[in-house]
């Protein structure tokens, strides 16, 4: 596939966390104004260094701490960027992670670091609609004209709670004794209707969204995924199973719709891994085939 | 002779509809490479007219062939000397087809009649415009069809005036769907538009305001934009209108209206999903709205349904200021989402739209209360972003009924507040 040759090689691994982008070329977040741009800047080549120790805070360089409205945006924001830090770190085909509602926060400038936020959360598993006790995040925006992303740090009371390790390894045994490969496409459908088969892979793209969404976040933005355009799973290199992905977010603040295409590996060992992502370009003259509804066994003429 | 020939030719080509009577569909297991083999021989012999539904690809698949009733006895006993393994998945199918087809008569049967119309699904414009005349029809003393213009591709635009009488009494104004691909929106206005037709009559608290107050729901404002989410793109959330000097069609209707038009918020790019549009109302649908509430010149509060993320706010949305009577619209919106989540827990947030979820000029509440409608509100209904715009069917009675709760609890709350 060409998109291979032209795709940015971007590495992300679970295991570690804070992932950094060391990019020497503009990486402006795809809003209203420069999304038809984009594309140029996608060319560069992201390193995601792992081991990046933390900014250093000066106390005399500290503003004030200003306390948030959990209500309000700035504080709703900051909490999704820390569920999508949280489901990079600990998501899986049967473990998706949501914010319940944000209970405090705080904002801080740190000059010439960026804007600290604290936020603390109630957090929820979102298959099983479980509430998983609280989280406290701390979410720096680092400051600069290139998107960069934010660091988060996150510490929860009740994640190591919910045990989804013997649903993983069926899966994973079942899909890799299998003949064929698992594709799908339009997940949920128009309608929002999801076959059963076909959730644990719109998990596993939320989860592999949430590396994308947690690089391209800043103060201005709020993603969710809108929909897995299609999936199709790749031939197996080694023990982790690959899925190339189309998926769809959704940008709040643009209400744009942003396509981007991922190639997502996952075993129950080394849970999600994005091994590559690309930006897609908006189709303007895009016409989707109409969902099916009905399934007719045959057509009489 | 010959004409009689010619008749039954003719009798026989109208009917040329085919027929599957006796016809099954067998499985078939193959236990190793050699049955597989045999079977692709199978597929070969082209008299037997066998339908292969799953081909014989791999002995670990299994076959799936819909065998015609005159090659049924030659192809079970082929299977059994052969001693592969099948079962019957479908004994007759012509049974199924003409189930099937019942089915498909029944629904649209059922549709027709407004009563037993099914509010949990979603439904194409046309679909929903029949309703529409089917709700008028069934209570002619209360709810009419207002046609309040045309949209860009030429759509009639229909707001459902419910009203008990007098001369432009003072009236409540609720839209949904102006954003198309906001479906829960457009579906839960449809079951509004039932309950509202339905209590009547029932419930004091809705009869003693229709006693006093008109309302008037438009189910689809956007009709150009939901025809498209259906044909085009399930993602469209603009207008069609075509813009001069741009490849890119439609403008956001909600970033349209002359409150801070152009100002942050809005994207003055005609690609963009919050493209502001030429001017100010430059959208018909926008226009034909505003025609509407200044020539009736009595509308007491306006209230905008939007999807997702659960919120009701109040102006404004085009700057962080609080509007003079934000103490009292905080008030009234944090009763009525108690009232909402009273039915299911569903939480909503409720604030200034720009506070709650972002500065953005040009919207409709802010039109609207500029243009002295106090009690103006927008919705963002279900859910907070799994299902985002693709809420599940099954939800939309659930988010209708909650949203009722709220929506009655605002509207009683302007009846019981005349200005």
């Amino acid at each position: 596939m060409s998109w291979f040759v032209y795709a940015t090689v971007t590495l992300l691994s679970l295991v570690q966390g804070n992932p950094t982008v060391k990019s020497s070329q503009q990486q402006a977040p795809p809003t209203a104004e420069q999304s038809v741009g984009y594309v140029q800047q996608q060319q560069s080549t992201l390193e995601y260094n792992n081991m990046e120790p933390k900014p250093a805070l000066t106390p005399a360089e500290a503003m004030p701490v200003e306390e948030l409205n959990p209500s309000h945006y700035p504080a709703r924001r900051a909490a999704h960027v820390a569920q999508h830090y949280l489901n990079t770190q600990h998501g899986s085909p049967f473990k998706l992670l949501g914010v319940d509602r944000v209970v405090s926060a705080t904002s801080e400038e740190i000059a010439g670091v960026g804007m600290k936020y604290v936020v603390v959360f109630a957090l929820k598993e979102m298959i099983t609609n479980e509430p998983m006790g609280q989280c406290s995040a701390e979410v720096l925006y680092p400051i600069g004209e290139e998107q960069a992303p934010p660091q988060v740090q996150c510490s929860c009371e009740g994640l190591l709670h919910i045990d989804t390790k013997a649903q993983e390894e069926a899966l994973y045994q079942q899909l890799k004794a299998s003949d064929s490969l698992v594709s799908g496409h339009n997940i949920p459908d128009s309608y929002g209707f999801i076959a059963p088969e076909m959730k644990p892979f719109w998990h596993l793209g939320g989860v592999a969204s949430s590396f994308v969404m947690l690089k391209e976040s800043n103060e201005s933005t709020l993603y969710n995924m809108a929909q897995v355009v299609n999936v199709t799973q790749q031939e197996s290199q080694n023990k982790e199973l690959t899925f190339q992905y189309h998926v769809l977010l959704h940008e709040m603040v643009s209400q744009e719709i942003i396509h981007w295409k991922l190639l997502v590996a996952w075993c129950p060992a080394e849970g999600v891994r994005v091994l590559q992502t690309e930006w897609q370009p908006k189709c303007h003259h895009c016409v989707a085939p109409p969902s099916n509804t009905t399934l007719t066994l045959y057509s009489t003429s | 002779m010959r004409g009689v020939l010619f008749f039954f030719a003719l009798l026989v080509a109208g009917h040329c509809q085919t027929l599957f009577i006796g016809d099954q569909v067998l499985r078939i297991t193959v236990k190793s490479q050699e049955q597989l083999g045999l079977l692709q021989s199978l597929e070969e012999e082209q008299d037997l007219e066998l339908d292969f539904w799953l081909h014989p690809v791999s002995s670990d698949l299994p076959v799936d062939i819909r065998v015609p009733f005159a090659s049924l006895q030659t192809v079970k006993v082929f299977l059994e000397s052969n001693d592969i393994p099948y079962s019957v998945m479908i004994k007759d199918v012509q049974e199924v087809l003409d189930k099937e087809q019942s089915d498909m008569e029944a629904n649209t049967m059922r549709e027709r009649s407004s009563k037993s119309f099914n509010f949990g699904a979603y439904h194409t414009l046309e679909t929903i415009y029949n309703w529409m005349d089917t709700l008028v029809a069934d209570h002619p003393s209360l709810v009419s069809k207002v046609n309040i213009g045309s949209s860009y591709e030429n759509r009639p635009m229909y707001a459902l005036k419910f009203s008990t009488g007098g001369d432009k009494r003072p009236a409540i104004w609720i839209d949904a769907g102006i954003h198309s691909r906001e479906w829960v929106s457009q579906a839960t206005a449809v079951w509004t538009a039932n309950k509202i037709a339905t209590d009547y009559g029932r419930d004091a608290s809705l009869t003693s305001l229709l006693n006093n107050m008109d309302i008037y729901l438009m189910i689809v404002t956007n009709p150009d934009g939901y025809v498209f989410t259906h044909t085009g793109n399930r993602m469209w959330r603009k207008t069609r209108s075509r813009i001069s000097g741009s490849s890119c069609r439609g403008v956001d209707p909600n970033r349209n209206w002359d409150a801070g038009f152009g100002g942050p918020g809005a994207s003055r790019n005609p690609c963009s999903d919050s493209y502001h549009g030429p001017s100010a109302h430059s959208e018909v649908e926008v226009q034909n709205v505003v025609d509407l509430i200044k020539s009736h010149g009595n509308f007491k509060a306006f209230i905008s349904i939007h999807a997702y993320s659960q919120l009701l706010m109040y102006p404004y949305g085009y700057s962080c200021n609080d509007v003079p009577d934000a103490p009292e619209l905080d008030s009234v919106g944090r009763s009525a989402v108690k009232a909402l989540g009273s039915l299911y827990g569903t939480r909503y947030q409720v604030g200034s739209i720009c506070k709650i979820i972002y500065q953005a000029s040009g919207g409709s509440i802010d039109w609207s209360y500029n243009n002295g409608i106090k009690y103006s509100f927008a919705f963002e209904l279900r859910d907070t972003g799994r299902y985002g715009f693709l809420l599940p069917a099954n939800q939309i009675i659930p988010t209708a009924s909650e949203t009722w709760l709220a929506l009655k609890n605002i509207m009683e709350y302007v009846r019981d507040h005349p200005y």
